[in-house]
Formats: structure tokens, C-alpha cells, sequence
């Protein structure tokens, strides 16, 4: 597999802030690749960069093997799709995905049948004499889709398209740039800080920290075995449990808590005696007769597919067990349970 | 119903001092046109038949016409800044281009011409620095006229341009950019058109005031760029011919209406663009 973009050592700073640094990232050919993280983590520095939008301090870019250094924007082959679409208000529909063909010199009737397929493509085949404003929110990210891939481009670069639709709509256009980026076998690079949708549409995802990737990796890795204890806390829900670290060997480790001792994934950096904590899903915590937890159910919550419990264990803690709902219940409020998990569906980090 | 009825009221001493001071007189004039020396068309036959008074309009409507694209062109890149540059810097330029509406249009006319006579400013510069042996002729003639029209218009080109620019996302920019637009073609394609309101509203401004100027050509133009209002003035302080005055006024209302109607239409269509 080849790479389509390769970012090295790349570093942006603004005056004191440093927005991205020492970023190291390859997208594969036909890949959908998310950039996640909270606001301010240079998401959108890091997309601008590659857009030639903006240009880094230190490092390199190559797109398709080659240096990007000193390619303008309009020269790097790449679709851009922005938060808020950018279409041209002045022209139609047609004209603005007629627009990127255009500037490329593309023949008048070859571009007419591109533009025809790419709005056939996003669902929108009747909408082409439209002015933007003449459409709904979703419908204007349907055109901006189709412009941004209308000229085949390398690469095609995603800024929070979806962040100004409502909920409902946003599930629905997840579906259909994934279709769409399945049916061109585009390679993609997303941006969003919405876990779910990083979860449901990419092949893998970077999880940025301020100006640094956490970790990458796909979905499952991320979510049953993050690397460090902000990947485990901002993607899914988790339990953390702290204490101390009395054993690490073979990937494995024990934790003292004040609740009980705990077995774990060993994570980078916990050495014996140190203070740690250990992450576990809700779903993956598990009525155990070798119980090493015990607590008391403090409410329990019916979501439909699944009941939610909190439990408070001995310490204090809370700890929070998710039981599919047709499942035997773990217990009516206030009754006693033990719990326990499978080692490997735990980490632990050092702390601090 | 009756709220807005009784609130009309409150147009009244407006419209009274409007209609005294200028209804009735205007009207009073322009019906001159068909009625002085007696009733009928002469005056508009004159108008078409002696060669003076064709030249003159043509004049006016050349002058204008030259004096509008030099103004825009001048206030684009000023309304740029204004528009894209740092607020500091926007207070500023607000500021510079304000100044000179504090001034009365007489003392900036009387300005412009010592900057531009025989042994002013700008000719004194000019032969220091060996850009001419000469004073350039500068004053009394197209270049002195087109100077003064220029000066005194900018703002009016400005600020509509400025509007119209402030209004535009520096996405669309971007996203041309991405799309593979050069910045030429960026600018031409994108760009230019969004600030077509502003700059028709500012290029319509600066037409229809050219068109009725009367002081600057006077103080800065020559015998030869005799415009409308100067004939005006001529045939009713001069001659005492209300007539071919109030023909040549209306001709002048008619060309500025049939203006103000062009630039509702076209902007009209392009407000929908928006
Ligand atoms: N033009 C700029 N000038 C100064 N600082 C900037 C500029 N653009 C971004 N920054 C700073 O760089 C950091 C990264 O910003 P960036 O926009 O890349 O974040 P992001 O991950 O896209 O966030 P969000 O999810 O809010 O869009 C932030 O601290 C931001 O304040
Ligand atoms: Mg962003």
C-alpha cells in the first residue's frame, strides 16, 4: 500500500501558542483517516497545512511522493470541503461544481456530464440551477461534497462538515460521504471532535492533544486498547479506578486500589510503587463470583437495549456497568454485587 | 391604522419646507422649458440644433464617463484594506477618508488648484526632481477638472465598496484557492463579482454627481470641458433664457433618473445573489 500523504515532524506555532507539534501522520491510499480531539488541539491547523492554506514552521508534507513545500493550494490536487460549505453565492449549483473542472481547463461537455454524475452521486440530480441559498443546510454540504470531488483529487480534506446540521441529518450525511468515499475509493482525512462520528466513519483515527497525536490507530484499537489515559477518556465512556502499581510483567500489571486489586493491561511508563489508574468500559465490567470488586447498586437506569448501573463500591467510588437488557439483571437498588473483568478489557496508566 | 395616519403628521414640516424651497421652484423651471418664451418644444428643437449645447451634454456625459472608472479604481484597494486589513488599520482609513467631508467643497476646489497651478506643489516637485524641465499644464484643463471630480468622490466609491467586501467570507477565497483557482482568477471570478453592489452603487454615485457638477469645472476645467450646470447658469445669469435653461435641466433630471433606474435594476438582480 502506498501512501497518499505523509506529514513529518511538522510543527506550527502562532506567536507564543504552539497549534501543532512534531505531527507525524501517513494516510493510506483510499483511506478514511479522522483527525479527532477537543477544540484547540490543531485539527484545523494541521488540514490547513496540507491545503497549503498555511505553512508549517518545521517539518515536511509530501503528497503522493512528492514535496508539497512550495506548491500553492490551487496546485496540490486536493478537495476541500469547510464547516461552512464556502459556496459560492453568486452561482448556481452547477456552477459552483463546474467551478474546480473549469479552472482546470476541462471541456464544456466533459465537465457538464461530471458535474451531472457528481450531484446524481450526492443525491441532489434536480438541484443544479439552484442558488446555494436556495438550499437546506444539508443540501448545501451535498454540494460542497460534490465540488470538492467532482475533479477526482487525490486527497480530499474534511474540516467539521457536518458540525452546523442537527443530529438527525448528520447520521444520514455520515452514511452517505462514507458511500461515497467507499464508491470513488477517495482517500479521505476528516476532521471532527464528535467521537461517535469518528468511530462510525474512519478506517483509522488520530486522537490529537494539544498539538500532538495521542494516538492512532482504528476504532477498535482505540476503544479497547487506548494508549494513554486521554485516548481511554475522551473516546466512549470509562471507569477509572486509581491506586498503586504492585506488579508489571509481560504486558500485564496489579493495582492496589482502596476498592480491591485489579488486574490490567500494563500501558508505557508504570513502575511498581507509583500511583496509576485503571481504565474499564462499562460494558466490559462483569458480575464475578472471584469478585475482585464489591459494591452497592445506587440506581439503575433502563436505556431500551441496555440497562445502566451505578455502583457504589466500598472506597466511595463510583463505578458505572452497562448489562445488555436482555440479560438476567444485575441487581434491584441498593442490593449488594461483585464485579470483576477480564484482564485484557482493562488499562492502566501511570498517573500524572 | 390610525396610528401610522396620525404619525404622518410628523412629514409635514419636512415636506412643506421641501416643497417651497424645492418642489415648486424645480417644477417651476423645468416647466419653463415648454412654456418660456412661449408655449411648445422650441427650447428642446434649440437644444438639439445648435451644436453648443449638444457638445456641452456630450461633454458631461464623456467627462463622467471617464472621471467614474478612475474613482473606482482608486477606492478599490482602499476599500480592500478597509475590508481585510486589521482594525487598526480600518479605523484609520475611515478616519482619512472622512476628513475631507468636514472640509466645504469650495476650500478643497480652491486647494486642488494651488496644488496643481503653473508654479505649485506638485509641478515645483516634479521639476526638482527632473521628472519635467517645465511646469506641466495642470490646472484649467481635463486633468485639473478630472483631479478635483476624483478627490471629491472617492468616498462615495469607498464605502458601498467597503460594504459590499465586508460582507464577504474569506472562505470563499480559500476554498477557490483549494479548488484550483490561481489568485487571479480567485479575485475575477469570486471575488470581483461579490463586490459588484457596492462598486454600482459607488460607480452610479459618482456618474450622476459628475454629470451635475458645477463648482469644480468652474474652478479647475477649461473653456473646453463646459459642463451641463456651467450652460445652465450661463443661459439663466447671461441670457436671461429661462427656457433653454429649464430644457437642459430636464435632460440632465431625465439622465440621472434613467441612472438611479439602471442601477435599481442591476443591483436588484445581483441583491439575489447574495
Ligand atoms: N490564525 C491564528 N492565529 C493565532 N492562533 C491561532 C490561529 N489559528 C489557530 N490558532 C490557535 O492554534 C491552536 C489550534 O487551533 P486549531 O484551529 O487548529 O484547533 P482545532 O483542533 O481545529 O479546534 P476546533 O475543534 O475548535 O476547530 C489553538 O490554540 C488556536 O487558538
Ligand atoms: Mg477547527
Amino acid at each position: 500500500m502506498t501512501n497518499v500523504l505523509e506529514l513529518s515532524g511538522v510543527q506550527k506555532r502562532y506567536d507564543a501558542v504552539v497549534a501543532v507539534d512534531a505531527l507525524d501522520l501517513s494516510l493510506r491510499s483510499g483511506e478514511f483517516l479522522t483527525l479527532l480531539g477537543p477544540s484547540g488541539s490543531g485539527k484545523t491547523t494541521t488540514l490547513m497545512m496540507v491545503a497549503g492554506l498555511q505553512q508549517p514552521d518545521a517539518g515536511t508534507i509530501t503528497l503522493n511522493g512528492a514535496s508539497v513545500a512550495k506548491l500553492p493550494p490551487y496546485r496540490r490536487d486536493i478537495g476541500m470541503v469547510f464547516q461552512h460549505y464556502a459556496l459560492f453565492p453568486h452561482m448556481t449549483v452547477r456552477r459552483n461544481v463546474a467551478f474546480p473542472l473549469e479552472m482546470r481547463g476541462v471541456s464544456k461537455t466533459e465537465a457538464l456530464r461530471l458535474v451531472d454524475e457528481a450531484l446524481q452521486l450526492v443525491g441532489l440530480p434536480d438541484h443544479g440551477d439552484r442558488l446555494p441559498k436556495q438550499l437546506s443546510g444539508g443540501q448545501q454540504q451535498r454540494v460542497a461534497l460534490a465540488r470538492a470531488m467532482v475533479y477526482r483529487p487525490a486527497l480530499l480534506l474534511m474540516d467539521e462538515p457536518l458540525g452546523a446540521l442537527d443530529r438527525k441529518l448528520r447520521e444520514q450525511l455520515q452514511l452517505e460521504i462514507k458511500r461515497v468515499h467507499q464508491e470513488r475509493g477517495i482517500s479521505v482525512l476528516y476532521v471532527t471532535h464528535d467521537q461517535e462520528e469518528a468511530l462510525t466513519m474512519s478506517d483509522r483515527i488520530a486522537v490529537f492533544n494539544q498539538g500532538r497525536i495521542e494516538q492512532i490507530g482504528s476504532p477498535e484499537e482505540l476503544y479497547d486498547r487506548p494508549a494513554t489515559r486521554f485516548v481511554a477518556g475522551f473516546i466512549g465512556d470509562t471507569n477509572f479506578l486509581s491506586g498503586k502499581v504492585l506488579a508489571v510483567s509481560d504486558g500485564r500489571c496489579e493495582i492496589e486500589t482502596p476498592a480491591g486489586r485489579l488486574q490490567a493491561r500494563a500501558t508505557q511508563g508504570l513502575l511498581v510503587g507509583a500511583s496509576a489508574s485503571v481504565a474499564v468500559r462499562p460494558e466490559r465490567v462483569v458480575p464475578a463470583a472471584s469478585a475482585a470488586l464489591r459494591g452497592t447498586i445506587t440506581d439503575v437506569i433502563f436505556l431500551g437495549t441496555s440497562r445502566k448501573y451505578v455502583v457504589r463500591l466500598k472506597d466511595g467510588t463510583e463505578c458505572v456497568v452497562l448489562r445488555p437488557a436482555n440479560e438476567a439483571a444485575l441487581g434491584a437498588r441498593g442490593s449488594e454485587v461483585e464485579l470483576g473483568w477480564a484482564p485484557a478489557h482493562a488499562t492502566a496508566f501511570r498517573d500524572g | 391604522m390610525t396610528t401610522v395616519d396620525r404619525r404622518l403628521w410628523l412629514l409635514l414640516p419636512a415636506g412643506l419646507t421641501l416643497t417651497v424651497a424645492f418642489l415648486l421652484p424645480v417644477g417651476w423651471l423645468l416647466s419653463r422649458a415648454f412654456t418660456f418664451p412661449q408655449p411648445g418644444f422650441q427650447n428642446f428643437v434649440l437644444l438639439w440644433e445648435r451644436p453648443v449645447y449638444l457638445r456641452v451634454m456630450g461633454n458631461t456625459l464623456w467627462i463622467s464617463a471617464i472621471v467614474t472608472p478612475i474613482t473606482v479604481l482608486l477606492a478599490f484597494p482602499v476599500a480592500h484594506l478597509m475590508a481585510h486589513g486589521s482594525p487598526r488599520l480600518r479605523r484609520w482609513l475611515v478616519f482619512l477618508v472622512l476628513v475631507p467631508f468636514w472640509t466645504s467643497l469650495l476650500v478643497r476646489s480652491f486647494a486642488t488648484a494651488i496644488l496643481l497651478q503653473r508654479h505649485g506643489v506638485l509641478n515645483s516637485f516634479l521639476i526638482a526632481f527632473g521628472f519635467t524641465e517645465e511646469p506641466l499644464p495642470l490646472l484649467y484643463n481635463m486633468a485639473g477638472l478630472l483631479a478635483g471630480c476624483v478627490q471629491v468622490l472617492l468616498p462615495f466609491v469607498i464605502f458601498p465598496l467597503y460594504s459590499s467586501m465586508a460582507r464577504i467570507d474569506p472562505a470563499y477565497m480559500r476554498a477557490a484557492s483549494t479548488l484550483g483557482a490561481t489568485p487571479v482568477r480567485a479575485f475575477l471570478r469570486v471575488y470581483l463579482p461579490l463586490t459588484l453592489p457596492g462598486l454600482m452603487t459607488g460607480a452610479t454615485l459618482v456618474f450622476i454627481s459628475t454629470l451635475g457638477y458645477y463648482i469644480i469645472p468652474a474652478l479647475l476645467g477649461g473653456a473646453r470641458q463646459q459642463m451641463i450646470a456651467q450652460l445652465i447658469q450661463d443661459q439663466i445669469a447671461t441670457f436671461g433664457n429661462w427656457g433653454v435653461a429649464g430644457a437642459l435641466s430636464l435632460v440632465l433630471l431625465a439622465a440621472t433618473a434613467a441612472l438611479l433606474a439602471l442601477l435599481q435594476f442591476t443591483v436588484g438582480l445581483k441583491e439575489i445573489a447574495r
